[in-house]
């Protein structure tokens, strides 16, 4: 065996251990910052239209349709969320960020009882230019809404662009969101 | 006594249990009810990623199950109900993954296993050292010179 074979069986596995080690603390810092989830599936409806429907809204809020989505003309997000849901509670200071930047967000409740919901958006603040109700979460479906919170974003011709799985963070949106409404601005 | 023979066979050809929380969510009519099943065997329920939507206590998995009995009842295919979660949710949800490009390394991975294995035994056998030469009379003089002093 020559030195530079067997320095190589040395160095070797300690290469790939290194490789591996840093491929893995990557993963665990990604993980605890909230940008990767292991759980979290691509969704079908990137470059597509976004589904039809129409949903009534808790009164006195009328509701609304996917016309009205994209009848702005301009980016909107779609936000799932619920009055049961941990994570909606933890992104809800986010979405009144984006509220405050102009982003219109409308708000479907999944699965939630009309005063729960009230609630919910009477104690951490409103951020939705309207909310519908989604009770049987069949529309939820249409979307391939696996779990609440789900954020859509829509550009302004009513293709979906972007989905994210999972409360939004500060570090969600300067990563993704924002870089993307700078492309569709 | 003679009831208990039926009984045994009753057992015997019952159904593994599913996770179908209310009667009311069983179809009436027996053959479509197993064809809904049959489906919901092969779909994954998105939330508790390795059970199947019929096996799963999920909400969504519940309401999986409705979807997929309505388009049964409606009189949708197999591939048809099949089709439609997975223009929803993506090849995901299928328990059993189409061939495609990026299924393709997932596919094939037992075959590229087993080539490799066979090409790192094929690389041993060749790197076996040959059988080291007898010493010859020059070198046999130098071992006893060696011995002796």
């Amino acid at each position: 065996m020559t030195p530079l074979q067997r320095r190589s069986l040395l160095l070797a596995p300690l290469g790939a251990a290194a490789v591996g080690g840093t491929a893995f603390w990557m993963l665990l810092d990604r993980m605890s910052q909230g940008t990767y989830d292991p759980h979290s599936l691509p969704s079908m409806l990137i470059g597509k239209k976004l589904p039809d429907f129409s949903l009534p809204g808790d009164p006195p809020s009328p509701g609304f349709s996917s016309t009205d989505v994209v009848a702005g003309k301009q980016p909107a997000l779609v936000n799932f969320f619920a009055s049961w849901c941990i994570p909606c509670v933890q992104e809800a200071p986010v979405l009144m960020q984006l509220k405050r930047r102009g982003l219109p967000v409308w708000g479907i409740a999944y699965k939630d009882k009309t005063p729960d919901t009230d609630a919910f958006l009477k104690e951490h603040g409103n951020p939705y230019i309207r909310t519908a109700s989604d009770k049987p979460g069949t529309v939820a479906i249409n979307f391939g809404l696996y779990g609440v919170p789900e954020t859509y974003l829509v550009d302004g011709t009513g293709i979906v662009r972007w989905r994210w799985a999972g409360g939004l963070s500060d570090d969600v949106v300067s990563n993704y969101l924002n870089p993307l409404l700078q492309r569709l601005a | 006594m003679r009831l208990l023979r039926p009984l045994l066979l009753g057992l015997l050809l019952a159904s593994p249990a599913y996770a179908v929380s209310d009667p009311a969510e069983l179809l009436p009519n027996h053959a479509q009810e197993l064809r809904a099943e049959e489906i919901g065997e092969q779909l994954r329920c998105l939330v508790c990623q390795n059970e199947s939507v019929e096996q799963s206590d999920a909400d969504l998995a519940r309401d999986l199950r409705h979807v997929i009995r309505q388009r049964v009842v409606a009189g949708d295919s197999d591939q048809q109900v099949i089709d439609w979660m997975v223009a929803r949710y993506g090849d995901f949800v299928r328990l059993r993954p189409p061939f495609n490009a990026t299924t393709v390394l997932l596919w094939l991975a037992p075959v590229i296993a087993l080539l490799a294995g066979g090409l790192a035994v094929l690389i041993a056998r060749r790197r076996r050292p040959v059988a080291i030469a007898p010493l010859d009379e020059a070198e046999q003089q130098r071992l006893a010179n060696l011995l002796k002093s």
